[in-house]
Formats: structure tokens, sequence, C-alpha cells
């Protein structure tokens, strides 16, 4: 029999029974409502995290330090197996030689220094401890800034901080939105760096000491608090997680990268550099930023940065593990998901078999009539395939149905919290054609013993069938 | 074992060679034997029988006689425990399932005591059935459909439900339906068993007519039946059963 045959004559069959077929059908639909339900929500957890991720700018960023700069008893950071440890160039300072051989690696776009200090922000009366950093013009592409209000540093020289969200929020009078700080001021107040004049003048001199650069220390510095304003003409989004900056590079403000140089703001390390100083060439950095062309690239680079005798440190492998992570998470949920479809599978068997029972006489005559066994069993075949097929998309809409009043009840029940809620659900294409491919192939399967029993059905017993 | 009508031949019997001689279904000691617990029952017991190309035969026989076990045998519907079966030539013992199944769709065509028309179709959906498991094309269908009504006379009935249609009209209709694939042999078994005699006499001049028609080829029919006046005014022979064996043969015409 031809498929449009066997099709038209399974759809009637289910039609007969209608209420029994229905119910059936339901019971697959809520299976793959549930299933679907439950994995766009691990799904949306997962982008949720994913995003939260590209915006810190992990994918593809590797941070360098001097691998010397780490003293005796702290852990090599970068250096991921002691082992390799003898494999490994000696350490060397990180300055503009090492930055120009990094800079020539493959796939790097750009290295650029790390400035990240610590200052506070005020707009009076307000005031906040607060993390600066130095921001690349490069960043304006990556996910860091991504919802920005406002616009991105007019020049690289320019007097400007983007802030973020939920720092703007502190720093405006209450009840007013983050996004009324553009256009305003804020002064920094910062450690900042000043030379001291040779020993022969400190004497005598009473010139006021200049600001120095790190390949000057040999002479020694004082910090000296510094204060400086800037416009904020950026304001990003508040974060998901409502608590704030999260990540590696992630801070409350940031200034462009060659403003935040020339604040020769004390660093991480200065004090270290001073104790025990070693031959550099030119300008000395405590930590140089890599941007990566792609995320695939990071590991090669980060061991070649190792190799040359740095402290690489890259999160590609915490996002590794955390996909895993949410491979198996999905995987629980798609299990827990599947209980209820594999319920509503033996409904399908039951009602195949009690369809066996009923038509019994039927199944007789449409042998008689020269239905071979392979035609009978596709019938059934696809009276299952039927059901699954109608089940698996009202379970789909089902599902999405109970996606969103779960992804709603969060959103209410957040902010009542006072929580910003972020979005924790998600239904992509390939979950929405996996269910209803699932459901299809999980009926096909349930029919393959009611098919199989009523292909062997012996044509004379059959008929013989009251 | 009476043998009548009938000659015992070796089992090597070419299959062209059994339509040229004229026979359109040649059973050779065919047995049927089914097992309940532990007694063996013997429905058909060595049965030899040839029916010739165009033959109106009748078998009758008391209940439990084996009359409709042999028709199920020739229908194909059923393997014989021993012996052959040849129709139009070719062995139904050397078939696989899905040849016996295009064998009963093509060659035979079988009308049943109880009509056994689906219920949950409409006639013509009914007289299709053959008409899709055959895998004619779609366009082809009501026309066939529709020739096959008009014969028996209900091309006004095609929409109705088997259970809106009278006893008389439903077996006309399974007439129909056995007939749309235009099948050389016609199997009936006790096809006025269920009808008042007025009806069953309708039925009869039915299958007559299909027998030998006012123009076209005829068809071999084989009916079992337990009325000896029907068989008698409508048979070419009759073949009368009990126990399983052939007790009795009387060519009519």
């Amino acid at each position: 029999m031809k498929l449009g045959d066997l099709t038209e004559l399974a759809a009637r069959n289910l039609r007969e029974a209608v209420l029994r077929n229905s119910l059936t059908t339901l019971g697959i639909s809520v299976g793959v409502a549930s299933l679907v339900a439950l994995l766009s929500l691990g799904v949306g957890l997962q982008q949720l995290v994913d995003r939260s991720v590209a915006r810190a700018g992990l994918f593809d960023t590797v941070s360098v330090r001097s691998r010397q700069s780490a003293p005796f008893g702290q852990p090599g950071g970068g250096r991921r197996n002691p082992r390799d440890a003898a494999e490994l160039a000696p350490p060397r300072p990180l300055d503009d030689a090492a930055r120009k051989e990094i800079a020539a690696l493959p796939n790097v776009l750009e290295v650029n220094p790390e400035v990240r200090f610590t200052a506070e922000a005020r707009r009076e009366p307000i005031s906040q401890l607060v993390m600066v950093s130095g921001m690349a013009t490069s960043s304006q592409s990556s996910g860091t800034l991504d919802g920005l209000s406002g616009h991105f540093f007019s020049s690289p020289d320019a007097e400007e901080t983007i802030v973020q969200g939920d720092l703007a929020k502190r720093l405006v009078d209450d009840g007013q939105a983050p996004n009324s700080l553009l256009g305003q001021q804020i002064t920094l107040r910062f450690a900042q760096r000043q030379a001291l004049p040779p020993p022969s003048q400190q004497a005598t001199s009473e010139a006021p000491n200049q600001a120095v650069g790190p390949d000057e220390e040999a002479m020694g510095f004082s910090i000296v608090p510094s204060e400086k304003k800037f416009l904020v003409v950026g304001v990003t989004p508040t974060s998901d997680s409502g608590g704030g900056p999260v990540g590696f590079n992630n801070s409350g403000m940031y200034l462009p990268l060659a403003v935040a140089e020339k604040l020769q703001v004390v660093q991480q390390g200065d004090l270290r550099d001073v104790s025990r100083p070693t031959p550099s060439q030119g300008m000395r950095y405590a930590a140089l930023n890599i941007r990566a062309s792609s995320p695939t690239a990071v590991a090669a680079i980060e061991a070649s940065v190792t190799h040359m005798g740095f402290a690489a440190f890259s999160l590609i492998d915490v996002t590794r593990n955390l996909r895993t992570f949410f491979a198996i998470f999905d995987m629980f949920l798609g299990i827990f998901g599947s209980l209820a479809l594999a319920v509503a599978s033996l409904g399908i068997i039951n009602t195949l078999v009690m369809a066996i029972l009923e038509r019994r006489r039927e199944i007789g005559v449409l042998k008689a009539l020269g239905a071979a066994d392979r035609d009978v069993r596709r019938l059934f075949f696809a009276e299952a395939g039927v059901m699954g097929l109608v089940g698996g998309v009202f379970g789909v809409l089902l599902g999405w149905v109970i996606g969103r009043a779960i992804q709603l009840a969060t959103m209410i029940y957040l902010k009542r919290q006072g929580v910003n809620p972020p979005n924790i659900w998600s239904v992509p294409w390939w979950l929405v054609l996996g269910a209803i491919v699932f459901a299809v192939v999980v009926s096909l399967v349930s029919g393959i013993y009611p098919a199989s029993r009523a292909a062997q059905l012996d044509p004379v017993e059959a008929l013989r069938y009251e | 074992m009476k043998l009548l009508h009938v000659t015992l031949r070796s089992m090597n019997v070419t299959d062209s060679a059994a339509t040229a001689n004229g026979f359109a279904i040649r059973a050779e000691r065919v047995s049927r034997s089914y097992k309940m617990g532990e007694t063996l029952i013997r429905a058909v017991n060595e049965i030899s029988l040839d029916v010739g190309t165009g033959e109106f035969l009748a078998l009758l026989g008391a209940s439990g006689s084996g009359k409709s076990t042999l028709l199920n045998l020739i229908a194909g519907l059923d393997r014989p425990s021993s012996g052959s079966i040849l129709a139009l030539g070719r062995d139904l013992a050397a078939m696989s399932s899905q040849e016996l199944a295009s064998h009963r769709n093509r060659t035979i065509g079988i009308v049943f005591q109880s009509f056994q028309l689906l219920p949950r179709m409409t006639l013509e959906e009914n007289v299709e059935l053959p008409l899709r498991l055959a895998e004619v094309p779609r366009g082809e269908r009501p026309a066939r459909v529709q020739e096959a009504l008009e014969r028996v006379g209900l091309a006004a009935r095609t929409r109705h439900r088997p259970t809106e249609l009278s006893g008389g009209e439903q077996q006309r209709g399974a007439i129909a339906r056995a007939l749309v694939n235009q099948p050389m042999i016609l199997l009936a078994d006790e096809p006025t068993g269920n009808l008042d005699s007025k009806t069953g006499e309708e039925i009869m001049s039915l299958i007559a007519g299909i027998h030998r028609p006012a123009s076209g080829p005829g068809r071999t029919i084989v009916m079992v039946t337990h009325e000896r006046a029907l068989a008698e005014r409508y048979a070419d022979r009759i073949v009368t059963l009990s126990d399983g064996s052939i007790s009795r043969e009387e060519r009519l015409r």
C-alpha cells in the first residue's frame, strides 16, 4: 500500500476512536511539553551564562603577567603542570620587547597593557570605591559594551568615562535612572606614582616630584593622592545577576586606555619591582591583555606565551567546564522530561493493543482482500507515527506556554525581590524540531510491538472473531 | 478417500501444464489438521480436486465437514499441513506471505457469509480497499469503484455506511468489492447464509451473472453452501464433503 493511502487509513482509524486516541495523543503532548519546558529553561540558563561570559570578554582574551613577579610560595599562575616547568623559558620581564614578541604570535589581534586600579568615584555628595579599567578602542566591538546607553569615547585621549549600570545606580540621586548620569562629571581620586629625584638632588632641590613611568623606578617613587574629572559619556546596562560587574576584566568604570596609562596610577607589582629591579627594555607592564582572533586560538596562544617565560591565564578552561556542566545539566533535564514521554509511550502501546482487539476482524478482512503482513504492520506504525506527530506538535506548543509561564512567574518573583530578572528561557528551533522528531520516534518504537502483533494475526482466526 | 473427477498426478507438474489443461484450481492430496490439546483434528483430509477454468463448483456439506477450511486453503488465507494447491498454475505452498497476499488481492475475490464490510467506511470506500492494496493509481479508482457498484445495482448508495444498508445490499456491496480488482476466481463462503430466501435468490442470480455474463469473459466460482437446492440450480458441479474428505461428486451441467 502506498504511503498516502496508509496515512489516510491511519488518520481515519484514529478519528474513529477519537476520544481514546485524543487522550493518548494528549499524553504524548504532556510528555513533549515537559521535555520542551525543562530543556528551554536549561538552554535559557546556558545562554544567560554564555552572554555574561561573552560580555566579560572571556572567550577571546589571554591575560599575561610576568612569571618572575610571582613570589616563592605562591602558585605560578598559568603554569598548569609543574612538571612542564623544566621545558619553559626562564622568567622574563614583561617589557616592550616582550609585547612586540607576543604581538607577532599567530592569531593575536592586539596586545594592550592592562591598567586596572581601585579608585574613589565621587559625585557630590555620593562617593563610591570602584574598580577602574583602561579600555582599548577595539573593545568597542566586543560584547563588553552590549546595550550601551550614550556613546563610546569620542577619542583615545578624551577625558571621558563609561560607567557600569549598577555603579551608575549608586552614583545618581535616589529615584533617578542610571542613564541620568550621562553628561555629568565624576571625580576620580586615585594613588599616583611620582618619581623621586636622584639622592644628590633630594637634599638641595625643592622642585616638586614628577610623575614617572615604571622604567624609572630605579630611582624610586613616592605615592601621592591625585584627582581628575571625567565626563560620563556611556552607561552600560545593569548586569543580569543584579550583583554588579562579574568576570574578568569587568570593572565599574572604563577610561580610554591611553588616558588611564597617563594617570600613572600605582599598579599591583610596582612595589615588588622596586624591591627587586631587573634589566628591561623600554616600558615595563604589570600585565598585558591579548585579544585572540577567535576563542579556538586562545589555547595555542596561552601555550606559546607560557613557553616564552610568562604566566598566561585565560578562562577558556573554565568556560569549557561550564559547557560540560550545562551539557550534563541539559541531559538530566532531558531525562526527567523524557520520563513523561516514556509513560505516554506506554499509553500508545495500550491504545494500539486495544485497537488490535477491536479491529481484529478488520485486520482479517484487510488480509483477505490482499493486505500483506507488511501493510498491516505499516498501518499500525502510521497510526503510532501520526499520534506522535500530532502529540509532538501540540506538546511543543504546550511546552512553550509552560516555559513562558515559568519565565513570567520567575520575573514577577525576582522583581518583587528587587532583582533585575534575567531571561532564563529560550526555545531554539533545534529544540522544537528535535522534540517533534523525538515524539515521532518514541511513538514508532512504541508501535513496534502492537504493529508486529497485528501483522502476525491469522486472517482465518481474525475473520471468525466476533 | 474418493477421487471424483480427479486424477492423482506426479508432483512435478509444471505450472503452465496445469493452466494449459484448463484447470483454474488444482488441489493435490491436501490436508489441514489442527492440534487441540492432545487431539489432532483433521479438518481437511487428503483431498484432491480440480476446478476447471470458468466452472461453477459448489462445495456442499454439513457444519464441520471441512468445506470452509478447504475454501480458505484455496484462497491462500491458510496453508495446508500437507499436499499442494495450484491456482492458475501457481503453487500456493511455494509462495511467500507477500506473494500470497498479492494472490488474494489480484487473482481471487472472496465473499463471506457475514459480508465483512468495514462498518467505519462508506460503501465506495469499502469497494476501493482492494484497489488501494493493489496500489492502483488514485485517478483510476473512482471509475472502477463506480463500475463495480453499478454491476451489483448499488450505484446510488455509494456514500452509505454498511449499517445503513440491508443484508442483501451489504452482500451485493461485498460482491462488488470482490470483483473490483477483476479477479479470475470468485470464492463465496455461504453467501446467502445470512439472508432470507428471496434476497438469497437475488444474490445467487447476481453470482450466476458473474459466472456467465451476458457479455465478456466469465469467472471460475467456488461456492460453499449447505443449501442443496441453490447449488443444484446454479452450480455446474457439486462436491459434497464429510469429515474432511470428499464423499460425493455430481456433475450437473
